[in-house]
């Protein structure tokens, strides 16, 4: 049924200058950007229209800025080692690309356990997403932005290592027959990986520092 | 190319294909039930409204008790009805129907291209479609009924409604992802895949207003998906984002923390819901130029400004979306932003409709049964245009705000113009997916019976609207001025059901012309566009040569051609 | 006071800036009706002159339509004329120019809205609003005032709205649950009423009469009867409603 050849898959088309699955990855990034700053936006005006003393800054509301700051680093180093592994395979290296996707998928884990720990030290402090602050008078949804953003952010994670773990595990079998579209699908990971750690590098000073 | 086609099961073939024509075929027969059952509960409401608290025939009979009374619709029915008539039309009947549909199919035609650029993306933006749809008619079988806050769900009623909107937020979230995915597949065929020769400024009009669409999807949904899941955590995990502080219901506290905002709702819903409508009139657009320029045998008047001005078009469409919010205490600064960006944003839109309307200057106008539905479109849409701009402006929204004037209003540009843009786009295109010609008296009644019944339902309601009768009332004659105008409200139920019957020539042709012995020619209107330079219904790959394009999409009369048309994709001697 | 004459048009104007919101919407529908009598017109000139019939050819080259382009500039002009001449004019003075000087002499009322009725809360003789929190709402206390707080004792609170003839109102909306929409079309007002935001909006009535208020945004179940009975009478009668309902709440027992 795919007999059918659609071209530039492999080949980047004149006038954009890259392939197809670059491009999509690209539109499909400009829409995420849409999604982010929605949140990002919301965050703002809730908290710029709320009355003084009303919402607290990160480390009021008990959020740990060196376990942030650690996630960050992660995430940042997990950039990296994705990098790497799409250059080893341009460089015709494939033992080298599954060290380094293997390092960005065990940097993406971490950073997915130390959020886990942060979570459920809020679970265990009595703070759910429905929890109001500073307490009964007056109070603010900061809680249920917290949850809800580094959640949805999170899920991104998870999502992105899933696709580093199939890429790894099985999409591997395509070097041997297109090396140049593996490597194509790998800096489409890359791409989007790279959104994922950009919008974290937003967040945490959002939530954390501000 | 067509033994490996048969090697396939009929299910890879027919029901998970990433065959562009399949899905194409798949979202126009979903699209049109969903269409039709958003018809019918409409039909139902127009019963309560003519006849008030008298029991619905036949069918109120039928319904459970939390729905009617002794026949007679209840109060929660009706504002079921309401928001998911508008849900289901918007949602997954228009944008399904001319960008799932006629997109899918033609574009890739149009462009000269063996499919779109990601053919298992578009069958998972299908499926996607599909499940999102179920969980939204499945609401109607909870014991508190669909979602009933309006298809613009406000907060605080919808965070504190029945389990039907919780429903609605998931269906949203699964159609909202069918449509981004869609808009990706569109965009990145529309710029990579065109055939040689078929630079931008040669596609036919169509193609560019589905290329707007997908931006303007692409960008103004993510907002709304934010918002639906902002809405969610609101209803089952108990946040405030759109809970102030305060609130009771019915008496007793909300139990949320409060410190949110309802407006913040209503600028990320309304945020996506102004480009959305222009989603759904935009590729409408594209089918009239495509009709209306074969039909009058000349080139469109205005090609480059009306492109100029779609695009345009779909910038300004991101920054106007407050003009639906003028009453909720919006300062003048704000209101003034507002009221400028949307008297501009209309210049576009007259320049495209005034020049499809000159395009009829000097013209050979033929009046097959497409032609009928576009020229209608013009009018219409023109009403409808025209009537946005006392609601454009915030003093007299002050008289119109959630008024009938409102419904009319923008009924007229989605009824009688995208609808019958839709219908046009389906008697022009069914020789090409089908080899058959639908039939011309019966397609004539259809034009002339729905276009006297979609004027019988929405010119009512412009009165009412100007007389003040306010909108989502179960029973309008509860108010004096109400009352005085029901006989208004009858004749627009009339109408309605009318229009309904008015359908089935068209269901009845419908069908009944795939079944033709006689089959039509390879290019039955004569016309220049890539889809007829191939077979009918065109193969796997579409195109058995890969095709070159030598000229503009509206080559029809050119002097000294041996015929009244000259097809992009044929090399004209000079 | 006869009773309101409704019909397909405009409702009856009986508030002071309606005239201006009435000119500009029959001036648009003026122009609208004009517009689309000339392009109607053009069509179907252009449908009989211009159909296909044995030996006619349509014409290839683009026409030199100069007047299309004075079409758009005009249109595009009076839009502009319409925006900064009329309508931003008009949409200020009904928001900002709030009747708060003392010599204006505005009545102010806070009207509170909650599923499905509408309540109208008067000051007093003490022209004091009693403190309110929602935590004093009840069956009996619509209002939610805390009495406590004597400023509240005479405040008047009822289901329907009354006020006098050639007086500025100052209305001060709420809502409890759910937004609902204050909506009195003869004297076109429409404000959203927002549960967490209170609203100031400000009008005054030339004309005397009994009308209805209605609610203009969906709220539930009940919003198709959430309607309140509106009398704008004189001043005299005006008073002598206000001194009837002082009396019925038996301060001076």
């Amino acid at each position: 049924m795919s007999e059918i050849v659609i071209p530039y898959r492999t080949e980047p088309h004149p006038l954009t200058g890259v392939t197809s699955g670059k491009l999509g990855i690209w539109l499909f990034l400009a829409s995420e950007v849409m999604l982010f700053g929605a949140l990002f936006s919301s965050y703002v005006l809730l908290r710029v229209g709320a009355a003084e003393g009303t919402w607290p800054t990160g480390v009021e509301a008990g959020l740990n800025v060196p376990i942030g700051t650690f996630n960050t680093l992660v995430l940042i180093t997990s950039s990296i080692t994705m990098v790497m592994s799409w250059a080893s395979l341009k460089m015709g290296n494939p033992g080298a690309f599954k060290r380094y996707m293997g390092a960005t998928i065990a940097l993406g884990m971490l950073f997915l356990v130390v959020k886990g720990f942060e979570y459920s030290g809020k679970f265990h402090h009595g703070i759910f997403p429905a929890t109001g602050w500073p307490g009964a008078s007056d109070p603010s949804t900061f809680y249920g932005f917290y949850f809800t953003i580094t959640g949805l952010h999170a899920l991104h994670v998870f999502l992105g290592i899933l696709v580093n773990i199939w890429l790894l595990v099985w999409g591997l079998a395509l070097y041997k027959t297109e090396p140049e579209r593996f490597a194509g699908r790998v800096e489409i990971s890359g791409l989007y990986w790279h959104f994922v750690d950009l919008v974290w590098i937003f967040l945490f000073p959002l939530l954390y520092l501000l | 190319m067509s033994e490996s086609h048969a090697k396939l099961g009929f299910l890879r073939s027919y029901v998970f294909s990433t065959d562009h024509k399949v899905i194409g075929i798949q979202y126009g027969i979903t699209a049109l039930l969903f269409l039709f059952f958003g018809l019918c509960l409409m039909m139902m409401m127009r019963w309560q409204l003519a006849y008030p608290g008298e029991a619905i025939p036949i069918i109120g009979g039928l319904l459970g008790e939390t729905l009617v009374d002794d026949g007679a619709m209840l109060p929660s029915f009706y504002n079921s009805l309401g928001a998911m008539h508008g849900t289901i039309m918007v949602f997954m009947g228009i944008v399904p129907l001319a960008v799932g549909a006629f997109g899918n199919y033609i574009v890739p035609l149009q462009i000269g291209a063996p499919d779109m650029a990601f053919p298992r993306l578009n069958m998972a933006s299908y499926q996607a479609f599909v499940i999102g749809g179920l969980v939204m008619l499945s609401s109607f079988f909870l014991p508190g009924g669909a979602a009933s806050s309006g298809w613009t769900s406000y907060a605080p009623l919808s965070v504190t409604a029945t389990t039907g909107q919780t429903f609605w937020l998931i269906g949203m979230i699964f159609l909202i992802a069918s449509s981004l995915l869609g808009a990706i597949n569109f965009i990145v065929t529309i710029i990579h895949l065109r055939a040689e020769g078929l630079t931008f400024f040669r596609l036919p009009f169509f193609i560019w207003s589905q290329l707007v669409t997908a931006f303007l999807l692409l960008l103004a949904f993510p907002p709304l998906q934010v918002a639906a899941i902002f809405q969610l955590m609101d209803r089952l995990a108990d946040t405030s984002f759109f809970m102030p502080t305060g609130l009771v219901s019915g008496g007793d506290p909300v139990a949320a923390v409060g410190g949110g905002s309802p407006l913040l709702w209503q600028h990320l819903f309304w945020f996506l819901a102004h480009p959305e409508v222009y989603v759904l009139i935009l590729p409408g657009m594209g089918i009239v130029a495509e009709v209306i320029a074969n039909n009058s045998r000349k080139p469109l008047w205005g090609y480059r400004p009306m492109v100029y001005s779609l695009l345009f078009l779909g910038f300004m469409s991101f920054c106007v979306w407050a003009h639906h919010m003028y009453m909720t205490g919006m300062g003048t600064t704000m209101s003034t932003f507002f009221q400028i960006t949307t008297m501009i944003i209309s210049i576009p839109s007259v320049i495209i409709l005034t020049c499809l309307v000159i395009s009829l200057w000097g013209a050979s106008i033929r009046f097959p049964v497409p032609m009928l539905f576009a020229l209608a479109f013009l009018p219409m849409f023109g009403i409808g245009g025209l009537t946005g701009l006392p609601l454009g402006l915030a003093a007299p929204d002050a008289h119109f705000h959630d008024t009938y004037y409102v419904i009319g209003h923008f009924h007229y540009v989605v009824a009688p113009g995208t609808i019958f843009a839709m219908f046009a786009g389906i008697y022009h295109w069914y020789p090409k997916v089908t080899g058959r010609q639908m039939n011309v008296p019966l397609g004539k009644l259809h034009f002339w019976l729905s276009f006297v019944f979609m004027n019988g339902i929405f010119m009512p309601m412009m009165f009412e609207g100007m007389a003040g009768v306010s909108r989502r009332l179960f029973d309008p004659t509860v108010y004096e001025i109400g009352a005085a105008v029901h006989g208004l409200t009858t004749m627009s139920s009339w109408s309605a059901w009318l229009l309904a019957l008015s359908q089935i020539p068209f269901i009845i042709n419908f069908f009944m012309s795939m079944r033709k012995k006689e089959r039509a020619e390879e290019n039955p209107w004569q016309a220049t566009t890539l889809e007829w330079a191939t077979s009918t219904p065109p193969p796997h790959g579409n195109f058995v040569e890969p095709p070159v394009v030598y000229s503009g999409p509206y080559e029809y009369s050119v002097p000294g051609a041996s015929s009244d048309f000259s097809p992009q994709f044929i090399k004209q001697e000079s | 006071m006869n009773d309101p004459q409704y019909g397909w048009w405009l409702p009856p104007d009986v508030s002071v800036h309606g005239a201006d919101i009435d000119f500009m919407i029959n001036a648009i529908h003026w122009f609208m009706l004009a517009l689309f009598i000339f392009w109607g017109g053009f069509i179907v000139y252009c449908l009989i002159r211009f159909r296909a019939r044995p030996g006619h050819v349509a014409i290839y080259r683009d026409i030199e339509a100069k007047w299309n382009r004075w079409l758009e500039i005009g249109v595009a002009v009076a839009e502009t004329v319409v925006l900064v001449v009329f309508a931003m004019p008009v949409w200020a003075k009904i928001k900002d120019d709030l009747p708060l000087a003392p010599e204006q002499d505005a009545m102010v009322v806070r009207v509170v809205a909650e599923q499905f009725k509408w309540l109208f809360h008067y000051p007093g003789r003490d022209g004091t609003f009693g403190k309110t929190g929602p935590e004093f709402y009840a069956d009996d206390n619509p209002a939610g005032l805390d009495f406590d707080d004597e400023a509240g004792w005479d405040d008047i609170t009822v289901r329907g709205f009354h006020f006098p003839v050639d007086r500025p109102v100052i209305a001060r909306l709420t809502a409890k649950d759910v937004i609902h929409s204050f909506k009195i079309p003869v004297m076109r007002i429409t404000q959203d009423v927002v549960p967490g935001m209170e609203i100031t909006i400000w009008f005054q009535a030339k004309e005397t009469g009994r009308f209805q208020v209605g609610c203009a945004q969906l709220c539930g179940l009940g919003h198709y009867e959430m309607k309140a009975n509106l009398v704008i009478e004189s001043k005299e009668d005006f008073q002598k409603w206000l001194d009837e309902e002082h009396e019925a709440l038996g301060l001076d027992e």
